[in-house]
């Protein structure tokens, strides 16, 4: 009897740790280097990325890791890159990157928002190394922030929805209801509107970054709404491959899905971070790296909504491009005044264009976006 | 189309992952073993059945991998709990941690693959029917033998000496040892069976559902489906009626919202764990209910002599 139990709890307690390991072991890889420095060359610039999800997701924590693919080729044996994947937020975050600090990284980039404290608490004990941070609003002398602009993304979708939709009507499958969300809300509706007056746009929030089996409920619940061109801002291809089984339209995000539902997809809307990693890189080499923030678009060449299916038709084609040669020359912002919200209220005055503090507080829906934000932040 | 009619339809299969799942951990409960290696065991069926429908293009072949995986590791769990007395809910808790862990490192290069269309499934006439059919009769045969697996395990459990045995071993395991029974033998095989559906559940969700493989998607359904044999009184029928209300409030959430009604939704999110610990508390205020229903030796080792 004691044998017995004392051998279980052995085995148990073998078996925890397996799942612990499992679990908390997040994968750290170092991309292998072909040759040896050679003596006579300086050392790499050490520089490091951690992400929230595995690189393997065609989504998010995918799209950041080709940006530091783009370095690693830009600079090649001048730096070296490492980075950890499926850091949670939190506690966990903060050990990893006062490891990575540690180990000699000069830069390090942590791509989630929910790092943010953590990232400030070891910035303040490593003051050589330069920290960037992915979509956050918290800086310091050596911690800056960087940001993508996916409404513009959003905005030239909405003109493809506009002229895609029959019944006119258009579903968001949205994850949270903050700002940059809403953004995309909007945008999404006001480019539609811009081509077609009569649109409406319902929106399902599901509470979540990635849960499939709820991305596709809401979905379902949207077409059934009558809604025949579908958007989100969450992280897995569900919603796409819903349209695709209920015969409707809708878009890829993050990364080019246009596999993934062949006859639904109409575009997707990517990011890409090359550019702005290979100047933080140049700043660190150059010296002149300083705290700022930076939010960066088409006209960069970090935003762009990409792989646009032949059904979509000449003119809105021709519109997109349009859109996207005022975004890169500076003539057109998709924000720009008057925009009424959906009780009526006027929140960006005639011939008035969003700046970034206008951004950054939208809480609120634009005239043709049905309901209520929901409330409590 | 009527929106109700679709809205029927989704929740029926918004419900059958549950059901499958927490008829298969009811089956075990029965028994008197607690499993919370429901989630784990999902997901290891998930992207088992996914890996097996991409590599031999058949759905049938996904079902059976994800039972197969989802009874093989039930199987180990069993092995621990019942001859090695671990205790069942830390194992349950481990195995399920293991789960998460290893799906999401078998997976890893199944997140791009897709799936081949598949036409969809209508009954004969019925499916043509106007309100009935689009409601009802369009559904995959899986929500439809899921519906015939609960009326058979009332049967089973109920009407048939297998039940008996199965119950007793779950009630008094000393009573069904001392008739001859082998009751760690019919506990792993309640087990296996209750792994086996769970698998069928998660292999549902990844070929039919979705369908696709991502890291973590049976995303808490199978604690919701642990919550509900508990909500249910551990009765069959009970959890199929559990599981559709379960999926139904979901699925009402957002057709609420899309239909732009004001609701919290975080709210509608945690009801059925809300509404689970609402039951404990009204069942262990009535001991008759209890006794009724909750198998008495549930959670209990069994040692033989």
């Amino acid at each position: 009897m004691t044998l017995v139990s004392k051998r279980s709890i052995l085995k148990l307690a073998a078996l925890s740790t397996v799942a612990a390991a499992v679990l908390v072991g997040c994968g750290k890889k170092e991309e292998p280097k072909a040759a040896a420095p050679a003596a006579a060359k300086p050392e790499p610039l050490k520089a490091a990325w951690i992400y929230v999800g595995p690189v393997g997701d065609a989504g998010w924590s995918f799209a950041h890791d080709q940006g530091r693919k783009a370095v690693e080729a830009k600079f090649g044996d001048a730096v070296k890159t490492t980075f950890i994947e499926k850091v949670p937020e939190g506690a966990d975050a903060e050990r990893v990157i006062r490891d990575l600090a540690q180990q000699g990284n000069k830069i390090i980039f942590a791509t989630s928002f929910g790092y943010m404290e953590a990232m400030l608490k070891v910035a303040a004990d490593f003051p050589d190394v330069k920290f960037e941070h992915a979509t956050g609003y918290k800086t310091a002398p050596n911690m800056r922030i960087y940001d993508a602009s996916f409404y513009q993304d959003t905005y030239m979708a909405g003109v493809i929805a506009g002229k895609m939709t029959k019944t006119n009507v258009l579903g968001f499958v949205g994850s949270f209801p903050i700002a940059e969300v809403l953004r995309n809300i909007n945008a999404f509706t006001l480019g539609a509107q811009s081509v077609n007056p009569k649109i409406k746009t319902k929106v399902v929030w599901v509470n979540t970054w990635y849960d499939p089996g709820k991305e596709s409920e809401a979905a379902q619940s949207l077409i059934n709404q009558k809604a025949d061109v579908l958007l989100q801002n969450t992280d897995s291809t569900a919603v796409l491959q819903t349209a695709e089984k209920n015969g409707k339209y809708a878009f890829g995000w993050d990364s080019d899905m246009s596999s993934f539902g062949p006859k639904a997809h109409l575009g997707s809307a990517i990011v890409n971070w090359a550019p702005y990693y290979i100047k933080a890189i140049e700043e660190v080499k150059a010296g002149s790296w300083k705290t700022e923030r930076t939010v960066w678009g088409v006209k960069e060449g970090l935003n762009d909504l990409i792989k646009i299916a032949d059904v979509v038709p000449d003119d809105a084609k021709k519109r997109v491009d349009e859109i996207k040669a005022g975004l890169k020359d500076g003539s057109f912002s998709p924000f720009t005044g008057p925009v009424v919200d959906n009780t009526g209220k006027e929140r960006l005055a005639k011939d008035q264009k969003a700046d970034q503090a206008w951004l950054d507080k939208v809480d609120f829906y634009v005239k043709g976006v049905e309901g209520k934000v929901p409330a409590g932040k | 189309m009527d929106t109700y009619a679709l809205l029927l339809a989704a929740t029926l299969n918004a419900g059958t992952v549950l059901a499958l799942a927490a008829l298969g951990l009811l089956i075990n409960e029965k028994a008197g073993v607690v499993n919370l290696g429901a989630e784990g065991m999902m997901l290891c069926a998930a992207i088992a059945g996914f890996a097996a429908v991409v590599h031999t293009g058949s759905d049938l072949a996904g079902f059976a991998a994800g039972m197969a995986a989802g009874a093989a590791l039930a199987a180990v769990f069993g092995v621990l709990v019942i001859w090695l007395g671990t205790n069942q809910y830390a194992t349950g808790l481990a195995l399920s941690l293991f789960g998460v862990g290893f799906s999401a490192f078998v997976g890893i290069a199944y997140t791009q693959e897709k799936l081949p269309e598949r036409l969809s499934f209508s009954w004969p006439i019925l499916g043509d029917m106007a309100w009935l059919g689009p409601a009802l009769f369009r559904q995959h045969p899986v929500v439809y033998l899921t519906i015939a697996m609960a009326l058979a395990l009332v049967w089973l459990l109920y009407r048939t000496r297998t039940g008996l045995v199965l119950r007793a071993v779950g009630e008094s395991p000393h009573s069904a040892h001392a008739l001859g029974y082998p009751v760690r033998g019919i506990r792993l095989l309640a087990v296996m069976a209750g792994g086996a559906l769970c698998g069928l559940a998660g292999a549902y969700l990844s070929v039919i559902y979705t369908p696709l493989w991502v890291e973590g998607m049976v995303a808490g359904r199978g604690w919701i489906a642990l919550a509900l044999t508990t909500f249910a009184t551990w009765r069959p029928a009970r959890v199929l009626l559990g599981a559709y209300l379960f999926g139904g409030l979901t699925m009402l959430q957002f057709h609420l919202q899309s239909a732009g009604v004001q609701i919290a939704s975080e709210w509608l999110t945690a009801l059925p764990y809300v509404a689970t610990i609402v039951v404990l508390v009204l069942i262990s205020r009535n001991p008759t209910w209890i006794r009724v229903n909750m198998p008495a030796s549930l959670g209990k080792p069994f040692h033989p002599g």
